[in-house]
């Protein structure tokens, strides 16, 4: 629960604020988890693709079709050695569409499109009881909370029930890993194991 | 005068209790709950201090009134004595403590470590929570970790208690026993969500929730509505944050400045047209407790009376909620009673005796 703290005069100022304020825009930001990285951004494209969550969702489940009949040719040339080029477009589609932190285990389809690593607290599994009463987080007021849109975003999808299960904790070892080489992988090793006869044997 | 109160372990009061069937802790709350009783549970306020009296002394004020206490884990991020430690201190006086763990501080192996800890120390509920920014506190330049989130850290310690595992999957040698909590806000948004969130923490593990400060009554029974038709009240025990405004500046100041406690203008409208302010404030938590205790789904109230906790005893007793029952409350062992009427004397006469006085009473 929330501590009061004595008042103080004025709204309060986050530390982001603080920072947005002081630092020029070409300042070094940290990288990983601080907040403070995702002052000075405008937050269209990201609620564009919240508002568009059923397209996504549909264009996301052919996306993958279409990554998992390639998977051929990414073991042919080896999913280690594709693992870059992949990373490097991954990285700058997702990062322009939703903001995406390369988490390298991506739940967007579980999420309502709206990414959950933007969170300032990384949340996966809902809200937290900050949310202000506009819509908007609890760290930065300015934007608004990941997961306010999340739910707006899965209302819309089919399989938007997903946003139902809890997720594990982020596995921190697969941070700037391609997820959809990831996801293919798995889906091509779950496939073959499923036409496999059931020997007790596997690869 | 009674060998021992109703659950308390006979052979000491810092012991656990025996386990019931259908109970996961062997704790007094668990306990309360499941007997069907209206449970009260409140704050300690954190010294800054290193001295345990600090804790001892702020814990006393709510004997025989509270069920349990919660032992904040740094609470809106500002540095106090650790959950932990004041777990340390409440379970050896025999305290009922909900250790709050905070997911903001810690890693997945600190608070797995600080779990078993608390558990081996006799706490008997643990209270997941995601913790507050530390932009809201003292120190808000500190790395903010959130490795784990109040949903994954209930997931997490529901597996040591049930599966006896560690996240990883290595086996413990004992599981802990733990009746755990999480928290819910029904007054933030986005609100349709809030019920189907609540049914995700006890798919996660919940067994109890405590909610956040309840000012607006309607939106808090909305809330219940849709939570009790999902099914969930079934399953969880709702304990209602409840607690008294200092006053009108002060409400609005939280309005303005503590993210996800909402207070209707009504309230503020109420206590500006006081007379006192403050008793206003308490008579208003009072009503409050009232109101929200007739609701269908509500098993408790949680008392959160941060700097006024010497209130918590009033509105207990003036709200009623309790029907005559006492909860556990700290007493003299009838032992230790007995040799304090005996010998107290010693420590207050004056015994400083010369061996000349020796000799003389001896004849």
């Amino acid at each position: 629960m929330s501590e009061i703290t004595p008042a103080k005069d004025g709204p309060a100022v986050t530390q982001a604020t603080l920072v947005k304020k002081a630092a020029p825009k070409s300042d070094y930001k940290p990288a990983d988890v601080s907040p403070q990285r995702r002052v000075q951004r405008s937050f269209a494209v990201r609620l564009w693709s919240v508002r568009h969550s059923r397209l996504l969702e549909w264009f996301y489940a052919r996306f993958a079709d279409t990554f998992l009949l390639l998977h051929p040719l990414w073991k042919g040339i080896g999913y280690g050695r594709v693992e870059a080029p992949v990373k490097f477009v991954e990285k700058r589609v997702k990062g322009f569409m939703f903001d995406c932190r390369m988490c390298g285990q991506c739940i967007l389809s579980s999420t309502g499109m709206s990414c959950p690593m933007n969170c300032p607290k990384q949340l996966r599994n809902g809200p937290c009881g900050g949310v202000r009463a506009n819509g908007n987080c609890e760290v930065e007021p300015d934007m608004p909370c990941v997961w306010v849109k999340a739910w707006e975003g899965s209302k819309n999808m089919v399989n938007g029930d997903k946003i139902l299960a809890v997720q594990k904790p982020v596995d921190q070892s697969l941070r700037e890993t391609s997820a959809w080489l990831r996801v293919t992988a798995q889906a091509a090793a779950a496939r073959e194991a499923a036409a496999t006869p059931k020997t007790g044997a596997s690869a | 005068m009674t060998a021992h109160q109703r659950d308390e372990n006979p052979a000491g009061i810092h012991l656990p209790l025996d386990p019931l069937p259908g109970h996961t802790s062997r704790g007094r709350l668990e306990r309360v709950l499941r007997r069907g009783e209206f449970a009260v549970t409140t704050e300690l306020n954190p010294p800054d201090s290193a001295d345990p009296e600090d804790v001892y002394n702020r814990a006393k004020i709510f004997d025989g009134w509270v069920d349990a206490i919660n032992a904040v884990d740094a609470s809106g991020a500002n540095c106090h004595m650790s959950s932990v430690g004041i777990c340390a201190l409440l379970t050896r006086m025999g305290y009922a403590p909900i250790m709050q763990i905070a997911c903001r501080d810690k890693n997945r192996i600190a608070i797995q470590g600080d779990v078993l800890g608390g558990a081996a120390m006799g706490v008997a509920n643990m209270l997941c929570l995601t913790g507050d920014g530390v932009q809201a506190g003292d120190q808000p330049g500190a790395k903010p970790v959130f490795d784990l989130d109040s949903m994954s850290l209930l997931e997490t310690i529901r597996i040591m208690r049930d599966n006896g595992k560690f996240l990883s999957g290595r086996k413990l040698t004992t599981p802990p026993q733990l009746f755990l909590g999480a928290a819910v806000n029904p007054f933030a948004p986005p609100f349709d969500f809030r019920p189907i969130h609540l049914g995700k923490k006890i798919a996660a593990g919940a067994q109890f929730v405590q909610t956040q400060y309840c000012f607006d009554v309607p939106m808090f029974r909305t809330f219940m509505h849709k939570a009790r038709d999902l099914g969930h009240t079934e399953k969880v025990f709702v304990l209602c944050g409840v607690g008294p405004l200092a006053s009108a500046k002060t409400a609005k100041w939280i309005r303005s400045n503590v993210p996800g406690i909402h207070i209707p203008d009504a309230i503020i409208k109420r206590l500006e047209g006081a007379q006192d302010q403050k008793k206003e404030g308490k008579q208003l938590c009072i009503d409050i407790i009232n109101e929200v205790k007739e609701i269908p789904g509500v098993s408790g109230v949680h008392v959160m009376a941060y700097r006024q906790e010497e209130y918590v005893a009033e509105i207990v007793d003036e709200s009623g909620v309790l029907r005559g029952r006492q909860p556990w409350k700290r007493e003299i062992r009838h032992d230790d009673q007995m040799v304090a009427d005996r010998l107290d004397h010693i420590l207050h006469d004056e015994i400083t005796e010369t061996q000349v006085d020796m000799v003389k009473t001896a004849h």
